[in-house]
Parts: C-alpha cells; structure tokens; sequence
C-alpha cells in the first residue's frame, strides 16, 4: 500500500493542526501545568550541535537545552524533570501555539512577523549570531561581493532564503539558491562541489568547517556576516506569569556571570555579603515571591547549568569542539551585548 | 418502490449534510482557537512580495514578485517534471512489462529483475542515490566539460543556449563562479525526473503485464490459430481488451507519481511543496499553506481521474468498433 505523499511529508504538521482543534483555548497558568505534571517539556531542534542535539545515550545537550534545564531547576528544583521534543523548522511555531510545549528553546531567530503575528513572545535572547558563507580555497574568492551569479546552497526552514535574497539584491549581484529540506543534503551536496558557497548561521559554519568538511583547510568562513541573527526561547502569548518567569530565569544566568557567581561558588557566595548577589541568590529578600517561583529559584539555575558565560563556553565556546569566540556574546561590560536588568 | 427510494434519499441527504457540518465545524473552531490565541490568519499574505528566491524557474520569477507567484512557479516546476515522468514512465513501464511476458529467458528475468528492486526500494533513497552519483560524477563548475560551442556539463547541469528577453540567444559562458548565462538542466531535475520515472515504470510494468494476463487465453489460441502475426494478435486482439483493465490501475500509478514529485524537497528541486515550505516559514501561516498545497494536489488529481474517466470510455468504444 502506497500512502500519497503528502501524508508522508506533512504528518505531523496535519497532527498539529488537529491539536490546534482540540486543545482548549485558554491553556490555563502554564506554570500551574508545569508543577502538576512536574515536567517542564521544552521544544528542541532535531539536532545543532553545541545548541541542541542528542547524543548516542539520548541524552540533549546544548546551549538552548540549557536554558530548558536552568528553568526546570528554577520552577521544579530539578534540571532533570524535562521531556524534549526535536522539532523541524516547519513544526516548531505550531507545536508551541497548540500547546504541545511549554517552552520553544530552538536556535529561533526574533523577527517582526514572528514575535507580531504568531501568537508568541520572545523572551530574551540568548545568542547572538549572523548569517555567513563557507567557500572552498579554490574558488579564490575573498569576499561575499564576489559571489556574482554563484550557486549557494542552503537549508529550507529558516530565515537564511530571505537573507540571502534580499542581501545580493541590495548589492545588485545575481545568485541561485540550492534548497534543500535537510541539513545532511545541503552540506553533501556542497562538499561535493554542486554549489561554490554554502550559507548558513556563522555558529554553524565553523562547526561545518571543523566537523563535515573532508579537509577543513580547503574551506574559508567568508568574512561578511550578512544579517542580525538573535536567537532566544519563545512562549505562548496570553500567560504572562510564565513570559516573566522565563525571562528572568535567563537574566538571572547573565547577571549570575556579571557578578562572578559560578556552578561551583553559588553556595558560598549564597552567605557573602554582597547585598546584589544576596538578593539574587535569595539569602536576603524574597525575589521569587514575585515570581510565583521559591526564594532560590536563581541558585537553583546557576547550581543546574552554571552562569551564562559556563553555558556558553561548555557548549559552543573553547570548551566544546566548535570553539566559537564569545564576539557579541560577551558580557556588556567586557565588549558584547549580554545585558541583562537588574535583579532588585 | 417510491417511499424506499425517498428514504434512502432522506438518509444520504442527512448523511451529507452531517458530513459538511462536521468539516465546517473543524474549520470554524480552528479559526476561533486561532484568532484567540492571537495567530493572524488568512491568504493575504499571497500579495505580499515572497522575498526569497527560487533556484530554476520555468516562469520568470524574482523575489519581489508576489507570494502567489512564487507558487505558481512551484506548481509549474512540478509539472514540469511530473509530465515528462509520467510520458517515460508509461513507455518504458509497457516495454518492461511486455518483456516479462516475452518467451526470451534472459529479457524475461532482467524485466522480472527491474520489477523487483526498483519497486522494492523505498523512492526517497533512490532519489538521493541517483543525485549524489549525478552530483559525484559530473566536472566542477569551473572545469565544465564543453560538448559543443556554448553547451557545457557539470555539477551545475547541462547548461544551453536560450532565448533572452530580447530576440537574442543568451549563451552560456564561463566565468568565475563556473558558467553563467544560458539555461540549465540542473542535477537536481535530472535525478527526479530519472528517480521518478524509473521508480513508476515497475509499477506501470506490472499493470501492463496483469492486464494483458487477464485477457483469456483461449482469445491468443484463437488468433494464432487464424494465422494471425504476434504484432497482429497484440494489437488487434490483446491491447484493446487489456486497455480496459490497465487504464484505472494505470492512472492511480500516475497520480501517485504526481504526488511523489513533492519528495522533491529533499534533494533540492524547487517544487510547489519546497516553495510552500520555504512561504510558511517566512509568513507563519501553516495551515492555510497547507491547505493550498492539499487543494492544488487535489485538483491535480480530480483532473488525472477526470482525463482516465474520458480514456476509458474511449478504449471501451474501440474495442467494440475492432
């Protein structure tokens, strides 16, 4: 028996759709949710190295799984208590609006359309990053301009196709995209010599370069960076407890690393002096009341993933295999653009 | 009787309307959800500009066209390999299955051999199988093989000369980025159009084969005693009764390989599911984006059933006049 197509392609975008039939309007206080099931379940991708991917025991790790894990330890006391579930560029708004997740913490850039007209909130943003190009050596090609009538390949599902087109058009260079639906073609095809460049978030091109490349000395990053890429966790719209608590649960980890507060430190410095770090931590006054959450709902994230600048160097920075430099991502303070309001 | 016949009237009647209550039902609860959740819906998106742009495009297309557009040129892109498809696949699919039935040992088993692994490998791996040896064994852009003056072959496909916008030949030539200009055959057409082709023919090979079988015997016996040819007794006697029971199986074979061509996707051929893809991402409408991809298949294959329909009758009516 022969399904057609379709079926095959879209099952389950047609599940979701049918969720957005039955779910209740209202999905109620998800927090309250949360707490019942005590289990957070966080919309992950189906596999980005150093944001989220599984390994071969199944268990996520990343930089958006992180975030997953600080806000479990936060609102559950315990980084565990989360159920991922990988879904595809296509799936992920769908899957967060029917209420299938609690949490979309998926390498998703905010834009106008998406945070404007889905029915979501982005939170805040937990990397900053921008679309590049990959070229071989070969091609002699120094920079992006000279890419004229070039074919580029890339993956569907992103903003990268909008990018690329509106970026050659401001520079009034022709070029022929090469779309394909899944990570794996696009990069075979491009290290088979069907395109000259591939394109795709700079994150991700280094580890492209370093991971898939048959020879990673062949392969140049290019040095135009063409778009603003913020990524961050997304909510649903109409629970504004679970918006804050989100939120601040991530500026937490920023203003955790602003004040030297690490995985290892947190319990002493739980009994310092410092009245900021006092308050953040819940040894002195009662933040998490405001929360809905409990006095050491912060403690609880550091403890879980460490501060953002731990999180940041385990899974993307020198300590993992992708070896990105923090760039814009430092703290504000030390010349990137981590910024976090004041916890008080 | 007539008060039978008003019931079961009555009774279909209800049953459609509750049909049609049921489906307007799950649209209006679906837009309710939606708007109360704050999800804009609606088409109008299709005016706004796409805003990405499509690789190969048999209708001119450029990004600041309109979204409607966009999918015009991915409905046309699915055609146009869906019928040069089905045109091969028929053809060679009715060759494959006459030469199961031939006497010859060897043609018989290398026909039986095709049947059976092409219909029994799943459609997706022979897709990328055959776009990565494409791929694999074509020159690099800028060592393009030149076949004739302004045909080239290579990874990019075999690119021709093509009207221009003007009167003129746009010819392609090389340059830095490999060849420019012209039009190109692309690998990823190639390999869907060979994929899906192949893939069908065993399929249409095997109807071929069952509708000839199911013409009775004694009708061959019958003609061979009359001293009529192989050709003749093909085509007077056994093509048109079998045409009757090939045709419907035959059309599903088709419809199904009109509805594959959406696989297109994974190995980068710009199709009308890839373009609807990329649309719904950019705009996040996934429900009316996919309710206009199931509409266009949709009429795609009322249309298909609608053309058998008419076939039918027709090789119903020859086969009474031969």
């Amino acid at each position: 028996m022969r399904f057609p197509n379709i079926a095959r392609t879209w099952p389950a975008a047609a599940t979701l759709l049918l969720l957005l039939q039955f779910a209740p309007a209202h999905a109620g206080k998800t927090l309250d949710q949360v707490r019942q099931r005590a289990q957070l379940v966080c919309g992950v991708s189906t596999g980005v190295i150093g944001f989220s991917s599984a390994d071969s025991q199944g268990r996520w790790n990343g930089l958006d799984v992180d975030v997953c894990r600080a806000i479990a330890a936060a609102v559950l006391n315990d980084p565990a208590k989360v159920k991922y579930v990988p879904l595809n560029a296509q799936q992920r708004f769908t899957a967060l609006q029917s209420g299938e997740v609690d949490l979309l913490s998926r390498n998703t850039t905010w834009t106008l359309t998406r945070d404007a007209s889905l029915g979501l909130h982005f939170t805040a943003v937990t990397y900053y990053d921008g679309q590049g190009f990959l070229v071989p050596k070969k091609l002699k090609v120094t920079s992006a301009r000279q890419l004229k009538n070039a074919e580029i390949c890339v993956q569907s599902g992103t903003t990268t196709e909008k990018n690329l087109s509106d970026w050659f058009k401001a520079q009034g260079i022709k070029i022929k995209p090469v779309v394909f639906e899944k990570f794996e073609a696009s990069i075979k095809a491009f290290f088979s010599g069907r395109c000259q460049a591939y394109t795709t978030d700079a994150s991700a091109l280094a580890f492209i370069r370093s991971k898939e490349a048959p020879r990673p000395e062949d392969y140049l990053v290019l040095p135009e960076l063409i778009s603003k890429e913020p990524l961050g966790p997304v909510v649903r719209r109409g629970d504004d407890e679970w918006f804050a608590i989100v939120k601040w649960v991530i500026f937490a980890l920023i203003e955790a690393e602003e004040y030297g507060i690490t995985q290892a430190n947190v319990d002493q410095m739980k009994a310092g002096t410092d009245p900021a770090i006092q308050r953040l931590l819940g040894s002195a006054e009662d933040s998490g009341k405001l929360l809905g959450l409990e006095r050491d709902w912060a403690a609880r994230a550091v403890k879980a993933v460490g501060n953002y600048g731990e999180m940041f160097q385990r899974n993307v920075g020198s300590a993992s295999p992708l070896k990105l430099p923090r760039g814009l991502n430092a703290l504000w303070n030390k010349g990137g653009l981590m910024y976090a309001p004041p916890v008080r | 009787m007539p008060s039978q016949r008003w019931r079961d009237l009555a009774v279909q009647g209800l049953f459609a309307a509750g049909l049609l209550a049921l489906l307007w039902w799950l649209l209006d609860v679906t837009a309710t959800n939606m708007a109360e959740r704050g999800i804009r819906s609606g088409f109008d998106f299709l005016n706004d500009p796409a805003g990405f742009t499509i690789g190969e495009s048999l209708l001119p297309f450029d990004s600041a066209d309109s979204t409607l557009w966009a999918l015009a040129a991915g409905l046309a892109n699915t055609l146009r390999v869906a019928l040069p498809a089905i045109l091969i696949s028929t053809l060679l699919g009715t060759l494959v299955g006459l030469g199961r039935l031939s006497p010859n040992l060897l043609l018989r088993g290398l026909c039986a051999a095709y049947v059976e692994t092409l219909r029994n490998v799943p459609l997706l791996l022979q897709l990328l199988a055959w776009y990565f040896v494409v791929t694999d064994l074509l020159p690099l852009a800028s060592e393009a093989l030149q076949l004739a003056p302004h045909v080239f072959l290579s990874k990019s496909g075999l690119s021709l000369p093509w009207l221009a916008d003007g009167a003129l030949f746009d010819l392609p030539l090389r340059g830095e980025m490999g060849i420019s200009g012209g039009a190109a055959v692309t690998p990823e057409f190639l390999a869907l159009l060979l994929g899906l082709s192949l893939y069908t023919a065993a399929y249409v090979a095997e109807t071929v084969r069952a509708g000839i079988l199911a013409v009775p015997r004694g009708q061959s016996d019958a003609a061979l005693a009359l001293g009529l040819t192989r050709v003749q007794l093909f085509r007077l006697v056994l093509l048109p009764q079998a045409l009757r029971s090939i045709i419907p199986p035959l059309t599903n074979q088709q419809l199904s390989l009109t509805k594959n061509a959406s696989l297109a996707v994974a190995i980068g051929y710009p199709d009308l599911v890839s373009v609807a893809n990329t649309t719904l991402n950019q705009t996040g409408r996934a429900a009316e984006c996919i309710a206009l991809i199931m509409a266009v298949y949709l009429i795609l294959s009322l249309l298909t059933a609608w053309l058998s329909a008419w076939l039918e009758q027709r090789s119903g009516r020859w086969a009474e006049r031969s």
